[in-house]
């Protein structure tokens, strides 16, 4: 490096002695933090600093220009340039120059590192990856990739760690686990059930680096290779050698950390400073011009001090009464709610009075913790008698069996018994936790509506910590700032990756700490009302709403949450212990009177070992990642598993699967010898249902048909590279994959991949398209994965199977641009085969689909229409959820297995996608049928499943049908989809149990 | 107003209140603003028939807010601003709720586009305006139920009103970031657009030799605005047709390049109209169909390609202007890199566009879409590897638009682009040293006499 070394300490004052000398001062303002560079005119470095700028930027930047004129105060003239994706507002306000930071960076490696060929550099917020060498390009995150300095900050804040620290732990790493890669908020979701279920901290570290490092290579890259010299810039990176190690280990290569790698963008700015500023005129302007307010916002929350204490005296009612837990005796039931951020447990008597509570932050590891919960009681309170513990939350099980406590209720039951406590008449329930948001409509006593918050829109508890502490605030302060706000500032509704941007954008345009607060409050309100619960007026929620979780707690989010909706809603005093509250209540329902605790005695508390082992279940092809608690007493508990093969050594029902069985009947077309030589098929999207067609089709006319392999991680990661939309759908990114898989099988030179606007037509709807992923993916196939077809034969052409007369002429003439003696008559006598073999296939699976329907009737078990595209059969798409539902004791059918028993009717949207179709006729279907439900599996990205949710879930509705929905992408966290088909199941159960009721009346 | 009725199967027999014949003559006809300078010329067609059409301009906040909160948020954006302008637009009380109807364009098709007009029903059920109509503006024979027909002379003067509109856009564009005299090209712009309304009115400005004149005179009283030639990025925008030209869905994106120095091109919405025409009959060569259809659809297109070719000779005869491509140039340019069989959303045109700008020297191109896009993640974003292979210059950057992006960050990203494109413009500008001099006219009083020449030079 020909950087000056050390150059920052070094006082400059006798450089500058000549009169006439001039300096290039360079500012780079990120998201995070500020940098100064100050270089000579023979471009020296003078002076450098690094600062945290807590979203203060004039104060701060005005702080630095000041230290700098002290610093040079025998300069005459200085020049000036701001960089940083937050300098373009500062540059406005002060009349200086601005550059590009993406620009700057380049500059300073032309002029400084000649060598690079590739620059990597993680910031704040941003990632980009620079091509120096070769054709130069500049690559830069997109507005949905999280990941990055920010990313990684917050997944420390959740491990209760230092990013130093956890550059420490990941050191010591034995295992990486895959999180997902795309966005900071799913690489969330996949964390927290690791840490719930145990993983070693370790390990997890060393993921989340590994995860930031697949997100910037598989979406920055974009198939471009990272060779020769590559350079590491930014804070991350700098700061943390594990994360250089990682990259070194996935680019196989070992990249240089130079000399000033924080300051690369604030050098390049110095390079490009241009005019003669007067730094005390600039300081002025920064202090003073302040930018007047144009952003948006609403009204304040309270008109007046008066109308605050109406409030608080109004919420300051609902109360439950409070023990003393020394003085107690008698009857105790504890429930024990292990959230995914707090550890609460509550203890209560035989009349529903708390005795003892606790609210923790639950590092971790739930289990420590509820060991000293358990402890604590025998200690303070020998008398008690302890009937009952249930626990539920996240750490249900793990808790569960590791004291070998006497009840599981999943966490929906809880809160909704704990919210009838409060409000017997509860017609709609919020709780927002720290990650996660569960809404519910009660009718009849039971619960009929569930929502729950996706992995992308999360927007809870946790995510106003985050934006306190990123703005050096603790959280309880933060909040109480937005209560008297005057304008609090519309942040829309978004995911937190969106609103980083948000909240920056409002710095810029002026708005001050207090309307901040107040518009974070009111964006998690809209995010429940708009995004989760999607209510457009009061009315649809009802009557008398409950809102619980620890959020509550926080009165900018009630008040946000009573003005947004325009109704009183009642705050229990006990918000955040709900689930306990509420699982300690189900435990003294569930339990006799003679019924003792089977939980650990004091004696074997005494002993208690928890000891955590990871492993790769072998039991089938999935091969789930394993993650094995063993407890003192020999009890254990498994996690990771998809189905209960692992935990109970016997295979699931799955005769009543029929995703199971599709993959059985895809798996019978196998590879024919042909004259005419190899030709390979993906297997992924429509190409999953059609392959009977093709299969068919081809083999008759002498091709020897090569499937690609079944999906799997790793097929994924070995396509990702190649991948141009970060946004489209995971069934579409993993076509790159198989593509690939293709391409590396021996003797496959032609690959057979057509692009169909039309699906064939079943009736059902008003045409009969494909969605544009579907129809043209082929297209995005040729375009981006050169390098492997490189010497392939890929037929690509447009082919319309919904026309089956036309069609043999089209194909013939298709066909015939590759291979030669292609007749009409034989495409013409393939073609009827392949038309009839489809129909057998549809036929099969129908009637299988009828059989699992009678023996699910015989054994009165419950019917769920598992409802999405047929390419969700695939099992790396669907995470294994059919298996999930059968392994709690249903029965799975999929949207085609009725579709067709329905007729063509209007419904409410445009109705002309063939798979769209079906999932409307199948809702229409269920409607009449008592023992059927649908679960709709909708792939994140979709944009047409924003038509079809909406509609389905009217249909369902008009029913009298519980509607739902379960978000897959990349990853799923299982976790969350259980909970949701538990609460679907315990509320199917309450609703039979009230209808039994009412006819018994 | 009609109740909604749920049969036993739970659908509806009897949905949405329909837009009949007689409300023309009752109703006042509410439109979503799109291509501003385009929207005021078909607007006045549409007046001309009778109806009593205005073009919403409400913006801000509300617009967004409304729209979120009555449209599914991952549904696109722009179907939550149309959505959500109107909404705000109904809720402002301006207009009488049993008088007004709303007008929303549909195009059919595979993209979920086609979907709105249902959203937007849905939408108003929700809102509490369940009496409000709204009609379908399509050409694929959606919604026939509705009152809302247009005739074949309405659709030759719209056709005509595109073609205008897309001339005035390409000349607008190429001459004021150069404007010696400040707000004259809006000036000239505003007058026009006048203009073409009174000819309308009189029922001239359709025949080919009528338009012939108007391209001619148009072209002639732009080159004679008088310009400084300096050196400025050019940028071509392309992307999903809402978010492409309007304002409101852009975050204003002509103005903040025109504020970093750029010259911008943006291809019309005459290729948009020949795109959709072309696409019937290329449906039926591909899969088979009927052989009356695709005549009559290569006859409509033939029709169009005869009157763009005269807006292009027009602009040809002026060496100091740059007419847009044909739609025969673009649709073959496409055809390089994408199958025309790619019809759903803005499909292969897209593409096209991107490298018709490319070899007319607009190298730095926005691909700007709603977030989530899906045709864009195929003709936009998946075809951008394909075009740099071919195309080494080009620099495209993908924009994505949503209610909750924010400017900051697009425009960082918009802000790099320019910085990389000012580079390339440095190292050409070394080797040719020549910039900055005056092109026309000068003098303030050679203005007010262009002005009077505008309205002399026509002979209709």
């Amino acid at each position: 490096m020909v950087l000056c070394a050390g150059a920052c300490a070094i006082p400059c004052f006798y450089i500058l002695s000549n009169e006439g000398n001039f300096v290039k001062i360079g500012l780079d303002v990120g998201s995070t933090t500020i940098k100064a560079a100050v270089l000579s005119d023979d471009n020296r470095l003078l002076f450098s600093k690094y600062e945290r700028h807590f979203s203060q930027i004039n104060t701060k930047a005005a702080q630095l220009l000041a230290e700098i004129q002290a610093q040079f105060y025998g300069a005459q003239n200085f020049q000036l340039c701001v960089s940083g994706s937050a300098g373009m507002g500062l540059a406005e306000l002060c009349e200086i120059p601005f550059e590009q930071e993406v620009f700057a960076t380049r500059v300073c490696a032309k002029q400084f590192a000649p060598q690079a060929d590739v620059i990597i550099e993680l910031g704040g917020e941003d990632a980009k990856i620079l091509f120096l060498s070769g054709l130069s390009d500049a690559r830069m995150n997109g507005s949905c990739a999280g990941g990055t300095g920010a990313f990684i900050d917050q997944m420390a804040t959740l491990l209760k760690l230092t990013p130093e620290q956890l550059n420490e732990k990941a050191k010591e790493h034995e295992k990486i686990y895959s999180i997902a890669s795309r966005c900071g908020v799913f690489a969330k979701s996949d964390i927290q059930p690791l840490l719930n279920q145990g993983a070693r901290v370790e390990d997890i570290c060393a993921s989340i680096l590994y995860c930031v490092v697949n997100q910037t290579v598989a979406g920055l890259a974009q198939g471009r290779p990272i060779e020769g010299n590559v350079m590491y810039l930014g804070g991350p990176l700098t700061f943390m050698s594990e994360l250089r190690l990682a990259f070194d280990n996935v680019l196989h290569n070992t990249g240089i950390l130079p000399q000033n790698s924080l300051y690369f963008v604030a050098l390049g700015a110095a390079l490009q400073a241009r005019g003669y500023h007067s730094l005390s005129d600039i300081q002025l302007r920064l202090t003073t011009r302040q930018k007047k307010s144009s952003f948006a916002h609403t009204k304040p929350f309270f008109e007046s001090q008066q109308a605050y204490e109406q409030f608080a005296a109004r919420h300051a009612g609902a109360q439950v009464l409070e023990k003393s837990l020394k003085d107690s005796s008698g009857k105790a039931h504890l429930g024990i709610d292990a959230g995914s951020t707090t550890l609460k447990a509550v203890l209560i008597d035989e009349q529903g009075d708390i005795l003892f509570s606790s609210y923790r932050s639950n590092s971790a590891n739930p289990v420590p913790l509820v060991k000293e919960i358990l402890e604590h009681i025998y200690e303070e309170c020998p008398d008690i008698l302890l009937c009952s513990v249930t626990t539920t939350g996240y750490g249900e099980q793990l808790c569960r069996e590791a004291f070998n406590a006497d009840y599981g209720v999943v966490e929906t039951m809880a809160h909704f018994a704990a919210a009838k406590r409060f409000q017997p008449d509860v017609d709609f329930i919020i709780d927002i936790g720290g990650q996660d948001m569960k809404c519910f409509q009660v009718e009849d006593g039971a619960i009929s509506n569930i929502f729950l918050n996706e992995a992308c829109s999360s927007g809870c508890g946790s995510f106003l910590q985050t934006f306190a502490s990123a703005l050096g605030q603790d959280i309880d302060s933060f909040a109480k700032l937005g209560l008297f706000a005057d304008a609090p500032v519309e942040l829309g509704s978004r995911c937190t990756v969106f609103m980083n941007s948000s909240v920056k954008q409002a710095q810029k345009d002026g708005a001050s700490i207090e309307n901040i607060s107040a518009g974070l409050s009111l964006s998690v309100v809209k995010n429940a009302l708009y995004k989760v619960i999607r209510a457009s007026d009061p009315s649809e929620l009802g009557q008398n709403v409950v809102v619980q979780g620890g959020t509550f707690y926080n009165d900018a989010v009630l008040r946000a949450f009573e003005n947004e909706m325009g109704i009183e809603v009642t705050r229990p005093s006990i918000a955040g212990l709900m689930g306990a509250y509420g699982a300690a209540l189900y435990g003294r329902e569930q339990s006799s009177k003679e019924h003792r605790s089977s939980v650990l005695s004091k004696a074997e508390l005494h002993d208690f070992s928890h000891r955590v082992q990871t492993t790769r279940c072998k039991l089938c092809t999935n091969h789930c990642e394993l993650t094995v608690n063993h407890f003192s007493g020999g009890r254990r508990f498994i996690s990771g598993n998809r189905c209960d093969r692992p935990t109970t050594n016997r295979k699931a029902e799955q005769t009543l699967n029929i995703y199971e069985y599709k993959l059985q009947l895809l798996d019978q077309y196998k590879p024919v010898p042909g004259p005419r030589g190899k030709v390979g098929i993906p297997l992924g999207l429509n190409m999953l249902e059609l392959l009977p067609f093709w299969h068919t089709l081809l083999t008759r006319l002498g091709f020897e048909m090569h499937m690609s392999p079944k999906s799997s991680r790793e097929l994924y990661f070995d396509g990702q590279q190649t991948i141009p939309s970060d946004t489209v759908c995971y069934p579409a990114k993993l076509m790159h994959g198989h593509i690939h898989a293709l391409c590396s099988m021996e003797g496959i030179d032609t690959i057979f991949y057509p692009c169909m606007t039309y699906n064939v037509d079943e009736k059902l709807g008003d045409n009969h398209f494909n969605c544009p992923v579907v129809a043209y993916y082929p297209e995005v196939i040729d375009a981006n994965c050169t390098a492997q077809l490189e010497g392939k034969k890929f037929i690509y052409d447009y082919v319309g199977i919904h026309r089956p007369n036309d069609f043999v002429a089209n194909f013939t003439t298709a066909l015939t641009k590759y291979f030669t003696g292609i007749t009409t008559s034989a495409v013409g006598r393939a073609t009827i085969a392949a038309y009839r073999e489809y129909r057998a296939y549809l036929r099969r699976v129908r009637k299988r689909g009828e059989q699992i329907i009678q023996t699910a009737r015989e054994k009165k078990k419950p019917i769920i229409v598992l409802a999405g595209r047929p390419y969700h059969v695939d099992n790396e798409i669907n995470h294994g959820i059919d298996q999930l539902i059968v392994s709690q004791g249903a029965a799975v059918i999929s949207e085609d297995c009725v579709s067709h028993l329905m007729n063509k009717e209007n419904v409410r949207v445009l109705n002309q996608w063939t798979y769209h179709a079906r999932l409307y006729a199948a809702a229409r279907y269920i409607i009449n049928e008592p023992d059927m439900n649908l679960v709709q599996l909708v792939s994140f990205g979709c944009g047409l499943d924003a038509v079809t949710a909406d509609e389905v879930r009217e249909i369902l509705q008009r029913g009298n049908k519980l509607y739902t929905q379960i978000k897959i992408d990349e990853i799923a966290n299982l976790g969350a989809v259980n909970i949701r088909l538990r609460s679907l199941f315990a509320a199917l159960d309450a609703q039979a149990k009230n209808s039994a009721k009412k006819e018994a009346i | 107003m009609k109740k909604q009725n749920y049969n036993e199967t739970g659908l509806i027999t009897a949905d949405y209140p329909v837009f009949t014949k007689e409300m023309k003559a009752t109703h006042k006809l509410l439109i979503p603003q799109m291509a501003p300078i385009h929207f005021r010329l078909i607007v006045e067609v549409f007046r001309q028939d009778g109806y009593d059409v205005e073009v919403l301009k409400n913006d801000g906040p509300s617009v967004v807010r409304e729209g979120q909160q009555y449209v599914h948020n991952d549904a696109c954006y722009p179907a939550i601003l149309v959505i959500g302008q109107f909404i705000d637009a109904l809720k402002s009380g301006a207009y009488d709720l049993d008088k007004t109807a709303l007008i929303i364009t549909q195009t059919g098709g595979g993209c979920r586009a086609s979907n709105y007009i249902h959203l937007l029903r849905k939408a108003l059920v929700k809102a509490g305006f369940p009496q409000i109509p709204v009609a379908s503006l399509n050409f694929s024979g959606l919604e026939r139920n509705s009152g809302f027909r247009l005739s074949l002379p309405m659709i030759g003067k719209a056709l005509a009103a595109c073609l205008y509109g897309d001339e005035l856009m390409a000349l607008y564009n190429q001459i004021k970031p150069y404007e010696l005299r400040k707000g004259e090209t809006d000036l000239l712009l505003n007058v026009w657009q006048q203009r073409i309304i009174s000819c309308f009115a009189e029922g001239k400005g359709l025949k080919r030799r009528e338009m012939q004149d108007i391209f001619e005179c148009m072209a002639e009283d732009f080159s004679k605005i008088a310009v400084k030639r300096t050196q400025k990025t050019k940028v071509g925008i392309v992307g999903e047709i809402y978010v492409k030209y309007s304002p409101l869905g852009n975050n204003q994106l002509e103005e903040f390049l025109l504020k970093e120095n750029c010259e911008i091109n943006m291809p019309g919405l005459t290729g948009f109209l020949q795109y959709c025409i072309s696409n019937v009959s290329q449906t039926i060569s591909l899969y088979g169909g009927s052989e009356l259809v695709k005549n009559v659809c290569r006859r409509a297109l033939d029709f169009v390609v005869s009157r763009e070719q005269l807006m292009v000779d027009a602009i040809k005869k002026h060496d100091n202007l740059r007419a847009p491509g044909l739609f025969s140039r673009t649709r073959e340019l496409a055809q390089k890199f994408i199958n025309l069989g790619a019809k759903m959303g803005e499909g292969w045109l897209l593409t096209g566009e991107m490298a018709e700008l490319i070899e007319t020297g607009f190298h730095n191109i926005i691909c700007a879409q709603p977030f989530g896009c899906l045709p864009n993640h195929i003709v936009g974003k998946g075809m951008i590897s394909k075009l740099r292979a071919y195309y080494p210059e080009a620099n495209i950057t993908p924009i994505d638009y949503d209610p909750s992006a924010t400017k900051v960050n697009q425009e960082n990203r918009i802000k790099l682009m320019i910085a990389s494109a000012a580079e390339s413009l440095r190292i050409a500008k070394e080797s040719d040293r020549t910039s900055g001099h005056v092109i026309g006219g000068a003098g303030k009083d050679d203005f007010l006499i262009n002005i009077k020449k505008v309205t002399g030079s026509l002979y209709l």
